[in-house]
């Protein structure tokens, strides 16, 4: 916690967007989490993605829930729509107000405690309706707020800060996701910008549900020699098995750097393009089954696999399109449209008699 | 690029812009923060330490110190630095009593200094408490120099600098009033340890055009720092009512204030050159214009035109400047005549020593100037130094002082035996700023206010006697918001390599994107990789050991750097800390100190 706000002064040479907006106007309220925090890293990323998208801020909903991590969404964006849930239940409420308005952009922010405990039936029913949201989880391995239990993603034999070993096995949220039919699957680190901010980007255009499991230790409970989300454990385990460069629409896609060995482009479905470099071979990031159980392989060597993991674009379809909604947010349909009245009401249910 | 080496007191010196850019180095930040405390008799001593005029410097300094700024660098306006020492001085109490002091054992040891201006006041100053006899021998009936009398009262009051000149005398300086020196071999021949000149540049450069001797010109031609002498004296009362200014130096805009209010209605001042290349600092231009001065730019003077002996007018030629391969070139555009009834030169000063011999072994050089070590302040002959204007013409008082410190020194030395160019080293202490968890012991906060503007006396009312003072002082609200615009620019980011675990949260939260993580690199590859990129050459950039998980490196650049303390604030580990900076500057009475924390 800091003891004064951010001074409002800008250096000279920075730079702004297609709206004519700096990195600063994306900024938040101060950040109250803990001195080093990697939640705090994750919110300097999502203001860079943001930023470089040329975002509207007020064409955003930020969803979260309880938790450490669902404080994030406070530290970016000041001027978007925003809704702090009921713990857990984050994946829910960005259902229905997706369900309302389709148009605006989705971030929901979220922790290893808010997910994979309290809220992880809401998660797995998010996955398997497709919510076309950005999801973050800030993946830290402990319940922060309360000083450092276990969350469900601390791996066996991690030990706490007073040195008890956990004995439970962990859900490693990437592999759930892709078992559920999750069409982007990622995993990054908090300390790791040059990786984060354009998968943070690909997540947020793509259509669809987008997982982005961020590493992210926290420096008041996890962040010791017996930890294995801890800055030093990540940087020695992390094994960067894809790399992802987004490009978007507006930048011209170089058919050299394409046709390079080692690379697979994949057409978002706004025509930008995420262009993999692979660092493992053979790995496939649009084979679920390859990615599946290279990933678990990772897992069980005690590496870190990151990177965009996993990418399905263009097939299946998310929430809306499996639904057969209409195409308009509900905001914008009259309300005599919206609500015919009584009349049609029994003749609807005239209908079912 | 090999690692910043912050135990060098240069580095962290040269971050408080400031206090580095000063010839006499004054702590700013810290005295700054000493008047917001309201703890002015301690900033006003703070002050005295190292350039022993606040009251006189804060009104006349050339402050180097405010294009300096850092400030100036983040918002456009430097902190009001100069004026806020004049706060210091008016608001302080009596502090005779903390004032340095001779002892009444001497050390034997007699010093002459020539001329009692600010470089031997200082040396005076630097030598008293000693225990040397100092004698001082002044031309005339008062002490202080060209600072009194040629800084106009209405600048300075005389009350000012009686106060500070006096506190250096009274310490027992046997100040010979109204005693010139024509002859050094003379003054050699009275077994001084030591001899100081500090007589200062007091002959005004002429302007040998046709008609200058002609007609009335004895009565209305002069040369300005002997007019402004005059004026000070009351020889002269009164000018002519349309009077030429020629130069454009800060005694041009002396010269052209005084003329207002001893009569004249209708005041030029006359520039060979254009604005951007005045002599005169920006302030005193606006304050000239204030009191209805024009000024007049690219215009050489020619001759004198008189009509029935009685001067009448000037022919300039009118200029016009290019710049022919990075050298100034003029080209004569055209003739033009002003109508004057007066005219005064200021176009510049020299030293002259008629009253030094030339077989006394002090050497001169090709322009008939003394050969003056710059490190000692000593001439050819040992045991004789120089400094102020009369060591290599005209500075600023600032520097006066500083030459004076550093004689002292030297005079310390040639009298004790040690050699001259033994220069005690400069000196630094660093200690952390942190008390408590979320508190520093400085307001760590920006605050936003604009810079605070120095009210002016009324017009009607400045030009009813020579001496009204024109700058009215900063009130206390202004005092107090001005104070908090300086940046404490001395509260240095401090960085512990082995304590990082490179979490980005310093990085992240910088609002001047200083700071970056970054692979090892030359420099000029480096400066160009930053959150920011560093352009400003003339700052340094401060970069780190590898670091122990990534052995990349810590970079920051300092340029614009508001030291609010959020890296330290956000930082884990206290990797980054906020440590106040004091430089040791030894002095003549010290050196044993400075040398302790060198």
């Amino acid at each position: 916690m800091t003891s004064i706000v951010k001074p409002p002064v800008k250096h000279p040479s920075l730079q702004t967007n297609a709206l004519g907006l700096t990195k600063r106007d994306y900024e938040g309220a101060m950040s109250t989490l803990c001195a080093g925090c990697g939640h705090d890293s994750v919110t300097s990323a999502l203001i860079s993605a943001f930023w470089e998208l040329d975002v509207p801020p007020h064409r955003a909903a930020k969803m979260s829930g309880i938790g450490c991590s669902s404080k994030t969404t406070a530290y970016f964006m000041k001027q978007s729509h925003g809704f702090n849930s009921v713990h857990g239940r984050m994946p829910s409420v960005t259902s229905g107000a997706n369900a309302a308005n389709r148009d605006l952009i989705y971030i929901g922010v979220s922790g290893d405690g808010d997910s994979l405990s309290i809220g992880l039936g809401q998660l797995c029913h998010a996955i398997r309706r497709n919510v076309n949201m950005l999801y973050v989880l800030e993946n830290n391995g402990v319940y922060g707020l309360t000083k450092g239990q276990f969350s469900a993603s601390a791996d066996v034999g991690s030990t706490s800060k007073r040195g008890e070993a956990n004995m439970n096995q962990p859900i490693d949220p990437c592999l759930l996701s892709m078992t559920l039919g999750a069409t982007f699957v990622a995993r990054s680190f908090s300390g790791d910008k040059a990786q984060l901010i354009p998968i943070l980007k690909a997540g947020l255009m793509h259509n669809g549900f987008a997982m982005i499991d961020i590493i992210s230790p926290c420096v008041s409970f996890n962040d010791h020699d017996g930890s294995t989300k801890s800055y030093k454990f990540t940087r020695e385990h992390e094994v960067e098995i894809v790399h992802a460069d987004f490009v978007p629409l507006r930048k011209e896609i170089s058919a050299e750097s394409n046709a390079a060995g080692g690379v697979t482009s994949v057409t978002m479905h706004d025509g930008s393009t995420v262009r993999f470099r692979r660092t493992a071979e053979d790995y496939d990031p649009t084979n679920r089954i390859g990615a599946y159980s290279h990933v678990k392989a990772c897992g069980e060597r005690g590496e870190i696999a990151t990177g965009l993991l996993y990418l399905e674009e263009g097939s299946g379809g998310e929430m809306h399109t499996l639904n057969k909604t209409v195409k308009r947010p509900l905001v914008e349909i009259p309300q005599a449209e919206l609500c015919p009245g009584s009349k049609a009401l029994d003749e609807l249910m005239a209908e079912f008699r | 690029m090999p690692p910043t080496n912050v135990s060098d007191p240069n580095y962290y010196h040269k971050v408080v812009d400031c206090q580095w850019a000063c010839p006499a180095h004054t702590n700013v930040p810290e005295y700054l923060r000493l008047i917001a405390q309201g703890r002015y008799s301690d900033s006003y001593l703070l002050n005295r330490e190292s350039n022993v005029f606040p009251g006189i410097l804060g009104r006349t300094c050339d402050r180097p110190c405010e294009p300096a700024c850092r400030r100036g660098r983040v918002d456009g306006k430097p902190v009001a630095i100069c004026r806020l020492k004049r706060v210091a001085s008016d608001l302080r109490d009596d502090i005779t009593d903390r004032l340095p002091s001779a002892p009444k054992e001497k050390n034997g040891k007699r010093v002459a200094l020539i001329g009692a201006g600010p470089a031997s006041l200082t040396v005076a100053n630097d030598l008293l408490p000693l225990g040397y006899e100092v004698v001082v021998y002044e031309k005339y009936k008062q002490a202080g120099g060209l600072m009194r009398f040629n800084i106009p009262a209405f600048r300075l009051p005389a009350a000012v600098l009686d106060e500070e000149t006096d506190y250096v005398i009274r310490m027992g300086a046997d100040v010979r009033y109204g005693t010139n020196i024509d002859s050094m071999k003379s003054l050699l021949n009275e077994n001084y340890d030591a001899v100081f000149v500090g007589s200062g540049a007091p002959k005004g450069k002429e302007l040998e055009i046709p008609g200058r001797r002609e007609g009335n010109s004895k009565e209305v031609i002069h040369i300005g720092i002997e007019w402004l002498g005059s004026v000070h004296f009351g020889h002269i009362e009164k000018i002519e009512p349309r009077v030429l200014i020629i130069g454009v130096g800060n005694t041009a805009m002396d010269c052209c204030r005084t003329s207002k209010r001893l009569g004249a209605t209708d005041v030029k001042v006359i520039a060979r050159r254009s604005r951007p290349h005045f002599k005169a600092s920006p302030w005193e231009l606006e304050d000239a214009e204030e009191e209805q001065v024009e000024i007049v730019e690219n215009h050489a003077p020619k001759t004198f035109i008189y009509a029935n002996g009685k001067l009448v007018g000037m022919e300039f030629e009118q200029l016009e400047w290019s710049d022919e391969g990075g050298k100034q070139k003029s080209k004569v555009t055209g003739l033009v005549t002003i109508p004057c009834d007066s005219v005064i030169l200021a176009i510049g000063q020299d030293n002259a020593f008629p009253w030094i011999e030339r077989d006394i072994g002090i050497e001169f050089d090709k322009w008939d100037m003394p050969n003056v070590d710059k490190t000692t302040m000593e001439s050819t002959r040992k045991g004789v130094f120089f400094g102020g204007d009369s060591a290599w013409g005209p500075q600023n008082i600032i520097w006066a002082v500083e030459h004076g410190h550093q004689a002292a020194i030297s005079i310390h030395h040639h009298c004790q035996g040690e050699p001259v160019t033994n220069r005690p080293p400069r000196g630094m202490n660093l200690v952390s700023a942190k008390v408590g968890m979320n508190g520093w012991m400085y307001s760590n906060d920006y605050n936003p206010s604009p810079r605070a503007k120095m009210t002016h006396e009324e017009l009607v009312k400045r030009f009813s006697a020579v001496n009204v003072e024109v700058e009215l002082g900063f009130t206390p609200e202004q005092t107090a918001r001005e104070v908090q615009r300086c940046l404490n620019c001395d509260i240095e980011t401090h960085f512990t390599e082995k304590l990082c675990i490179e979490c980005d949260a310093c990085v992240d939260i910088c609002p001047e994107n200083c700071i970056t993580i970054a692979p090892a690199g030359d420099e000029a590859d480096l400066r160009t990789r930053l959150s920011a990129p560093a352009l400003n050459m003339t700052q340094d950039i401060f970069v780190s050991d590898g670091l122990p998980q990534t052995k990349r490196v810590m970079v920051k650049d300092e340029d614009l750097c508001l030291h609010c303390g959020l890296c330290a604030e956000r930082c884990p580990t206290a990797a980054w800390d906020m440590k106040k900076f004091e430089l040791v500057i030894p002095y003549a009475l010290n050196r044993s100190a400075a040398e302790a924390t060198a």
